[in-house]
C-alpha cells in the first residue's frame, strides 16, 4: 500500500513540476522579454539591456526557471512589475480572505450536497429526484454570476438584509461578518452544490444497486446496519474523488464571486494582474492556485486508496 | 445497430426516432429566437451599438429605451440585440476550433494508438491537471486581450474535453465487427475513420458539440465579466453584465437582463441535448455529468 501511495505522491510532484514549467513556459513564448514590457514604447537599447542584466535575462532561460522555481520554494515570489512591491507582501494580505471564502462554501456545500444526493438516491425516479433533477439542470446551465446578482438583487437590494460588498473589518462582530460574507459564500455554494449532488446520487446508486447490497438486504439486515456497515465504506472512496473534482469548479467559482462581491481576495489580485499584464503577479498567483488543487487533488486520491483496499493493488 | 453487418446499406439518420417534447419546443424556441436575432439583429435594433441616446444614465425599464439606458446612457436593448451576436458567434467559433482539434487528435489516437496515443493523452492530462480558468488566465495574461487571443485559448481549453470524448468513441466504435469487417475487406485508415466511426459516432458528438457550446458561452460570458474578455465599445452580454453592475442599487435591471439572456441561451441549449440524447441512446445530460 505504501509503495502504491509512494507512487502517487511522486505522480503529484511531477504534475507540480509540469505545472510550473507550462507557467513559466507561457510567459516565455511571448515576442519580447519582460524588460521591453517594463520600459514600454520610449525606451533605448541601452537602457534595455542594463534592465535585461539587472533582472538577470541575460542569462539562458533553463537558468533562469531553476533561479524562479528556487526562490517560489523559498517563498521568494519575485516583484511586481506594476506595484514594484514584493509579490509575497501583496499576496499575504489577501490570502485568507480567498481561503476564508473557499473554506466557508466547502463546510456549507459539502455535507448538503452529500445529504440532498443522498435523499435523491434513495428516492431514486420519484418526485423529489425530479424536481432535484431539474433544478440542478438549471444551475449547472447558468454563470456564477447571474446567481450571485439574484442573489444581490433579492437580499441586499430589495430587502436589505445582507451585504453587497464582502468587505470584513479586524473589529467586525460575528453579525456583521455574517452580513458581510454570507453571499458570496452562498453563490459559491450553489456553484458547486448541483455537481457535487449528482455525482454522490450517482455513486450511491451504483453501490445500492450492487449485488452485494442486496444479499445483505434479502439476509435481513437491518436497514441502518446496511446502510451504516454495508454500503458507506464502498460509497468513501467515491465521494473523495467527487469532492476533488469540484474543487475545479471551485477554483472558477471563487474568480467570479470574488469579483461580482468586491471581495478583496488572492484571485482579484490574479485577475488585476492579467489586465495590466504583470507577468511576476501572475506567476504567483497560478502557481499558488495550481499547487492547491493538484495537493488536494493527490489528497483525495491519498484518502481514496486508504479507504478502498481495491485500489491499493495494481491491476 | 441494425446495418452492423452491411456497411454499405445507408445509415438511418441520427435524427430518426426523435420525438417532440414540451421541453424540446420551448428550448428549441428560445434557442432558435435568439439565433434569428443574431442573424438579422443590427436592422431591428432600434438604436447603435454604442450609441448614446439619453443622458441620464441607468434609467429604469421604460424611460429611455424600451428596457432602460445603461452606464454610459446607451440603449440596452440595442446592445442586447447586437450583443447576442458577439456571445453566439465567439461561443460557436470557439466550440468549432476545440471540436477541429479535439476529434481530429482523438480519433487519431484511437486509430492509430501506440506512441502517438500515448503523447497526446499525457500532454492533454498535463493541460487537464491544471484549472482551466487559471490556464486561460495565465495565457491571456501573456498574450493580452484580443479577440483572436480569447477565441484560441478557450477553444484550446475546450479541446482537451473534446478529445477525451472522441478518443473513447474512436476506441469503442473501433472494436466493432463492422469496423473489423472494413479491414479485412482491406480498407485504409482514411475510409475506415470517415465511413464507419465518424458516422457511428454522430450521435454523441452531437451532444458533446452542445454541450461544449454551453459551456463556451459560459466561460466567455465570464472572462467577459472579468474585464479580460470582449472589451468595449463592442456589445457583449458578459461584458454587459460587467458594466453595469454599479447600477444595481440604483434600481438598473442593465445588469440582470444580460445574465437572464445567458442563462435562457444555455439552459435551453442544456434542455435540448438531454431531451436529444434521451431520445438516441437514453443517456442524458445529467448522466454524463454523474460520471
Amino acid at each position: 500500500m505504501f509503495r502504491i501511495i509512494l507512487r502517487r505522491l511522486l505522480q503529484g510532484l511531477l504534475t507540480l513540476l509540469l505545472a510550473s514549467i507550462i507557467i513559466f513556459g507561457a510567459t516565455e513564448i511571448l515576442p519580447g522579454d519582460v524588460a521591453e514590457a517594463v520600459l514600454g514604447q520610449n525606451r533605448t537599447e541601452e537602457a534595455l539591456a542594463t534592465l535585461r542584466e539587472q533582472m538577470g535575462l541575460d542569462r539562458p532561460a533553463i537558468v533562469r526557471y531553476a533561479d524562479w522555481l528556487g526562490g517560489m520554494l523559498q517563498g521568494d515570489l519575485g516583484t511586481s512589475l506594476a506595484t514594484d512591491r514584493p509579490v509575497a507582501d501583496m499576496i499575504g494580505s489577501r490570502i485568507w480572505n480567498t481561503l476564508r471564502l473557499a473554506l466557508l462554501a466547502a463546510a456549507i456545500s459539502v455535507p448538503l450536497s452529500l445529504a440532498l444526493g443522498l435523499w435523491a438516491a434513495m428516492r431514486a425516479g420519484g418526485a423529489v429526484d425530479k424536481t432535484m433533477a431539474m433544478t440542478t439542470l438549471a444551475l449547472i446551465a447558468v454563470p456564477e454570476f447571474f446567481i450571485g446578482l439574484v442573489l444581490m438583487k433579492i437580499f441586499a437590494v430589495e430587502l436589505g438584509w445582507l451585504s453587497a460588498t464582502a468587505n470584513t473589518r479586524p473589529y467586525y462582530d460575528f453579525w456583521q461578518n455574517f452580513r458581510a460574507l454570507a453571499l458570496p459564500v452562498a453563490t459559491l455554494s450553489f456553484a458547486v452544490l448541483a455537481h457535487m449532488m449528482r455525482m454522490t446520487r450517482s455513486s450511491v446508486i451504483n453501490i445500492f444497486t450492487s449485488a452485494y447490497i442486496e444479499m445483505a438486504a434479502l439476509k435481513g439486515l437491518p436497514k441502518r446496519r446496511l446502510v451504516l456497515r454495508h454500503a458507506l465504506p464502498n460509497a468513501l472512496s467515491p465521494i473523495f474523488t467527487v469532492i476533488a473534482l469540484n474543487l475545479s469548479y471551485m477554483v472558477s467559482g471563487v474568480i467570479i464571486v470574488e469579483t461580482v462581491f468586491g471581495v478583496p481576495g488572492l484571485t482579484r489580485l490574479l485577475v488585476d494582474g492579467v489586465s495590466l499584464r504583470d507577468i511576476p503577479l501572475i506567476q504567483a498567483c497560478a502557481m499558488i492556485f495550481g499547487s492547491v488543487y493538484i495537493l488536494l487533488n493527490l489528497l483525495a486520491d491519498i484518502l481514496s486508496i486508504l479507504a478502498n483496499p481495491r485500489l491499493r493493488y495494481p491491476k | 445497430m441494425s446495418d452492423a453487418t452491411d456497411p454499405i446499406a445507408p445509415r438511418a439518420s441520427v435524427f430518426a426516432g426523435l420525438r417532440l417534447t414540451w421541453t424540446a419546443i420551448i428550448a428549441g424556441s428560445v434557442l432558435l429566437f435568439w439565433f434569428t436575432l443574431a442573424l438579422i439583429g443590427p436592422w431591428i435594433a432600434p438604436h447603435g451599438e454604442a450609441e448614446i441616446i439619453s443622458s441620464t444614465t441607468f434609467a429604469p425599464i421604460g424611460e429611455g429605451g424600451i428596457l432602460g439606458t445603461d452606464k454610459l446612457g446607451r440603449d440596452v436593448l440595442s446592445r442586447l440585440i447586437y450583443g447576442v451576436r458577439t456571445t453566439m458567434l465567439l461561443a460557436l467559433v470557439t466550440t468549432v476550433i476545440s471540436f477541429a482539434c479535439g476529434v481530429t487528435l482523438g480519433f487519431a489516437a484511437a486509430i492509430l494508438k501506440g506512441w502517438f496515443d500515448v503523447i497526446v493523452s499525457r500532454i492533454v492530462e498535463a493541460f487537464m491537471a491544471f484549472p482551466s480558468t487559471l490556464l486561460a488566465l495565465v495565457i491571456i495574461g501573456v498574450f493580452g486581450t484580443s479577440i483572436t487571443v480569447l477565441v484560441l485559448t478557450v477553444g484550446l481549453v475546450l479541446s482537451t474535453g473534446v478529445f477525451r470524448v472522441s478518443r473513447a468513441l474512436g476506441y469503442d466504435v473501433g472494436v466493432m465487427d463492422f469496423v473489423e469487417a472494413a479491414r479485412a475487406r482491406g480498407e485504409g485508415t482514411w475510409w475506415i475513420l470517415t465511413r464507419e466511426i465518424l458516422p457511428n459516432s454522430m450521435a454523441p458528438l452531437i451532444a458533446e458539440f452542445g454541450l461544449r457550446f454551453t459551456f463556451s458561452i459560459l466561460f466567455l460570458s465570464g472572462l467577459s465579466f472579468l474585464g479580460l474578455g470582449v472589451q468595449e465599445p463592442a456589445a457583449d452580454w458578459g461584458l454587459m453584465v460587467q458594466e453595469n453592475v454599479g447600477g444595481l442599487f440604483l434600481g438598473s435591471s442593465a445588469a440582470l437582463l444580460p445574465a437572464a439572456c445567458i442563462a435562457s441561451l444555455t439552459i435551453s441549449m442544456n434542455l435540448l441535448v438531454d431531451w436529444f440524447q434521451q431520445r438516441q441512446q437514453g443517456e442524458t445530460v445529467l448522466e454524463k455529468i454523474d460520471q
